[in-house]
């Protein structure tokens, strides 16, 4: 399955917050740093297995499978995400 | 308390009353009584300009409300800017003055989002809480709306007269398409204010409400999400109005004034400034209106020693004027408050049968509001 921001949500980086924003109607959530570098890899072509990769490759780091699960499974209930086939 | 408190954040919240032409009428709208006397309304480049400057202060989320803004010939140039610049942007309407070719424009132009508010399910009842014939025209927005792909949302009014309705109210929604149905009770502010206590709901009315409501959730389950707003009368500890005046919020009304909240206009003692005469960023960071309410300085027992002060900042100020005469005291819906009583006295006429041949509810006019405002000409 491949995520994909949920209809009318909008993810920009705002500079007077220091930090990504989700946007939708009427609300905004601010990001922490890993939730910005996970929701902008959800662009509804990578999978949560090469949006991981990719993760683990920019940070040089391994192991993320589990966190990039959790905070995906948190934004599709939230509806910040949908997941495509 | 002088001078700015610390760590005066961006005005995320820019709230746009384009204007306070509106073709409808209601009862319980939160439009200053005296909305005729300021007519003098903003040019187009004026508020592109002002978009531009609350942008460079942070403001992201725009609202674009009125009044009715599509009264406004020029809401497309105006969007299209905001969008330019990256405001997510809600239009806040009625649905008059939407039609294809002008849904089609705006979303164009970048429109996010577009929340229609409706007075009820009934078309009596409806054309008679907003005095006009809309309801057919608001069924064909909300089409329009599904059609160009925008989320539904839905928002009515509460009130005594309607909260009767309100599983209607939901199965209308429901057939119409609606993702999010917000059942607002009326806030006591302007209009809705000299129509009180025609307006507030017996307990007898919300339980029977709120119980429909659950009803409806658990026959339709989670797709339509409802939320269901009571009247802070009910309360005993007062909303977080706007998180906090001067904190996130910005409006501006027609005529450029500056507000911390859409009915500050009415508190006594401040000169709210204007954005014909002063930038943006000096109004949020630097007037003393915008400062005043700023932090807990100006705050009066029982706020000031209060443990939940940081939670609810003693409340809303325009409350705590309209009841008690001086916006510093505690919002009077807190049970701490020396003057609850007036909420519970308020309350308490609620719950008396209301005599059917009671004096007419104030609609939302010209007419009127000139007499209120004590306009002659």
């Amino acid at each position: 399955m491949k995520p994909a921001l949920g209809h009318g949500y909008r993810l920009q980086w705002e500079a007077a917050q220091n930090a990504h924003v989700l946007l939708y109607p009427e609300g905004m959530v601010k990001l922490n740093g890993s939730a910005g570098e996970i929701l902008k890899r959800c662009d509804g072509q990578r999978t949560v297995a090469e949006i991981t990769a990719d993760l683990e490759r920019a940070f040089e780091v391994q192991g993320l499978r589990s966190d990039v699960d959790a905070f995906v499974s948190h934004a599709v209930e939230n509806g910040w995400l949908e997941l495509r086939a | 308390m002088s001078g700015a408190a610390p760590n005066i954040g961006p005005p995320l919240w820019l709230l746009l009353e384009l204007t306070y032409r509106c073709p409808l009428h209601c009862v319980f709208c939160y439009n200053p009584t005296d909305f005729a006397r300021n007519e003098a309304e903003l040019t187009t480049d004026e508020w592109l300009r002002v978009l531009r400057e609350a942008r460079a202060l942070g403001a992201v989320q725009l609202g674009l409300s009125g009044g009715e803004p599509l009264s406004r010939d020029d809401l497309e140039p105006i969007v299209a800017e905001a969008h330019k610049l990256g405001f997510y942007i809600n239009l806040i309407t009625s649905g008059v003055g939407l039609n294809e070719a002008r849904i089609k424009a705006l979303q164009d132009a970048g429109l996010d989002h577009i929340q229609l508010s409706f007075q009820d399910s009934t078309r009596q009842m409806n054309d008679f809480l907003s005095s006009t014939r809309t309801f057919d025209l608001k069924s064909k927005v909300a089409a329009l709306i599904r059609q160009y792909d925008y989320p539904m949302v839905l928002n009515v009014v509460l009130h005594r007269l309607n909260i009767d309705h309100v599983e209607d109210i939901l199965e209308m929604a429901q057939r119409m398409g609606a993702q999010y149905v917000e059942l607002a009770n009326t806030q006591y502010y302007g209009w809705g204010f000299l129509n009180r206590d025609q307006l507030m709901p017996s307990r007898e009315q919300l339980r029977r409400a709120e119980q429909a409501t659950q009803r409806f959730r658990e026959r339709a389950g989670q797709k339509m999400k409802i939320f269901f707003v009571v009247p802070d009368y009910y309360e005993t500890r007062p909303k977080a109005c706007m998180n906090g005046l001067g904190s996130v919020f910005l409006t501006l009304t027609p005529d450029g004034t500056a507000l911390p909240c859409h009915a500050a206009r009415m508190l006594p003692g401040f000169e709210f400034p204007n954005v014909r005469e002063q930038n943006v960023e000096w109004i949020w960071r630097d007037s003393p209106a915008f400062n005043h309410f700023r932090g807990d300085g100006w705050m009066k027992e029982p706020c000031r020693s209060c443990p939940e002060k940081g939670k609810d900042f003693g409340g809303c100020r325009c409350q705590a004027y309209l009841l008690t005469g001086d916006p510093a005291n505690t919002d009077p819906v807190c049970d701490l408050s020396p003057h609850h009583h007036l909420v519970t006295e308020a309350v308490a006429r609620a719950q008396l049968p209301h005599v059917e041949e009671k004096p007419v509810l104030f609609f939302r006019d010209r007419a009127n509001s000139r007499k209120l405002s004590g306009c002659t000409g």
